[in-house]
């Protein structure tokens, strides 16, 4: 059975748009998991909650890009707080502590998300309703949009770390945490402004993911999961190898669901984490460890 | 200037320093010499905040600084250059420098003026700066580590074993290095395994035995009288 080339196309151009949302939720999950050696389980209850607070905005202001900013804003100052009231505390002690309660932390969330917003599914009305003909099928230029802006935030994200006076403070606590503070660098203070950044960015995705799919409080889980997956074959804390395992992985099961149904193509990207884990635990976009 | 009075530390269960009293004076080159595993490193440590000393006190200008977070340390003017010189290994070299340049009240004038000073002394750098800090050789790394603390303008350097595995012709160069600091009126601390080496370079040498100083002595004293070194050290 041969694949018309019109479906392969489409399918890379899904993937590319779903791997850029992935990408935003991974790089923040990945640098919180750099500096801080914190794997966030409520990652995905952060994008979760952007969206609502993202529909919320909207519903009141009726503007989308308003919502985008709020929401980001609302769930970085969010995350601020998380970390100094929960993971602070903890930080140092055994990994299981630090994975129990941001565990504990997502199952809160959610259930808050219940109370707040109620168990029906939202959509964001997206902000460009315009579509491009691809072959056979009508594409929503929305889906390209949402792609165009999370590589900008990504790249912004980039450039700020790059150059950046914090981005080099950022970059220097990750790879050693004593020594950037020995420097005088105020590592306490630059990990709840990697929090506040991973969870801003969580939100953002969010808000961007909203109008391609229902809201509801269970998105989150399957966020986390994605993202986890994605940091894990991207290699803990680099955040060129997330955004490379986002875009692979999300190519993967585009393709994926060429053949199989699109549930079942997960299962793809569960066997490359395995296939990572089993023959190079360290991440496949790292430089071979010398 | 910087005062370590009955320091105890310990790491877990094991008590590494059991009472540690040194004192630097403004300017001074202090040596602290001993055998492997005697607590060197650790009195570093704990000066510099990174180990939390469990009684005693330590005053730096008169305030005290026991158990304090190191970034508030390293900004009373104390820089720290570890054993492994802990060069943060993606960062370029300028990068590296900038960890230390990067704090808030440090002029455009005065950023050029610390650069250019250290790209003086280690001209290496200055070719280098560009390139992974991981890349540079051992040697290369060690002027980093020291040009990177002297980018906080510190009131005093803890220098912990800097000619280690080093060539004859880098440890001279950290000598010169040594020097010159002193001459700007740098205090260091300086731990080391090379006894010739502290002996010259420092004003006063400490040595410690088994997680305490054991003897004190003007470093000429010693140079003199070398039954002391043999005593504790056995060189």
């Amino acid at each position: 059975m041969g694949l018309p080339l019109e479906q392969i196309i489409i399918q890379t151009i899904n993937g590319l748009v779903n791997g850029m949302i992935l990408a935003l939720v991974a790089s923040g999950l990945t640098l919180i998991f750099g500096i801080m050696d914190v794997v966030n389980f409520a990652h995905g209850e952060l994008v979760m909650l952007g969206a609502f607070v993202g529909a919320t905005t909207l519903g009141v202001t009726g503007n989308f890009w308003l919502a985008l900013m709020a929401a980001t804003l609302a769930i970085a100052a969010f995350g601020a707080i998380l970390q100094v009231s929960t993971l602070r505390p903890l930080l140092g002690r055994d990994p299981l502590t630090t994975i129990l309660a941001t565990f504990g932390i997502s199952l809160v969330l959610q259930k808050y998300a219940l109370w707040q917003w109620g168990p029906s599914a939202r959509k964001l009305q997206e902000p460009i309703t315009g579509q491009f003909s691809l072959f056979y099928l009508q594409y929503p230029w929305y889906r390209i949009a949402t792609a165009l802006i999370s590589a900008a935030i990504i790249g912004a994200l980039y450039l700020f770390l790059r150059y950046g006076k914090y981005g080099i403070w950022i970059r220097a606590a990750m790879q050693d945490r004593v020594m950037a503070q020995a420097m005088g660098i105020p590592v306490p203070s630059l990990h709840i402004g990697v929090f506040a950044i991973g969870a801003g960015m969580a939100a953002a995705s969010g808000v961007l993911f909203g109008p391609l799919a229902g809201v509801t409080q269970n998105i989150g889980a399957d966020f986390t999961l994605r993202a986890f997956i994605v940091v894990v074959v991207g290699g803990m804390g680099n955040l060129g190898g997330s955004i490379l395992a986002s875009i692979f992985i999300s190519l993967l099961e585009a393709y994926a669901s060429l053949i199989v149904s699109p549930s079942q193509a997960v299962i793809v990207s569960f066997v490359a984490l395995i296939l990572t884990l089993l023959f190079r635990p360290t991440g496949l976009f790292v430089p071979t460890p010398k | 200037m910087l005062t370590l009075d009955n320091i105890h530390t310990y790491y877990g269960k094991s008590h590494i320093l059991h009472g540690v009293s040194i004192e630097v004076r403004a300017g001074e080159v202090v040596g602290l010499l001993g055998r492997n595993g005697v607590g060197k490193s650790t009195t570093l440590k704990t000066v510099m905040g990174l180990v939390r000393p469990s009684d005693g006190s330590i005053t730096f200008e008169g305030r005290e600084i026991g158990g304090m977070a190191a970034h508030h340390v390293a900004h009373l003017g104390i820089a720290w250059v570890p054993e492994d010189r802990r060069i943060f290994r993606l960062l370029s070299v300028m990068e590296n420098l900038r960890t230390g340049l990067d704090r808030p009240g440090v002029t455009e004038a005065r950023r050029t003026e610390l650069l250019d000073k250290v790209y003086a002394s280690f001209p290496v750098l200055a070719e280098r700066r560009n390139q992974a800090g991981g890349t540079l050789s051992g040697g290369e790394q060690q002027m980093l580590a020291i040009a990177r603390a002297m980018m906080l303008e510190p009131k005093i350097i803890l220098l912990d074993e800097p000619t280690e595995g080093l060539m004859p012709r880098m440890v001279s160069q950290i000598r010169e290095i040594i020097d010159l600091l002193h001459r700007d009126g740098v205090a260091i601390l300086l731990v080391e395994q090379n006894v010739p080496l502290t002996l010259e370079a420092s004003d006063r040498v400490y040595i410690m035995e088994k997680g305490v100083v054991r003897h004190h002595a003007p470093a000429a004293d010693l140079r003199a009288n070398h039954a002391v070194i043999h005593q504790f050290l056995g060189v």
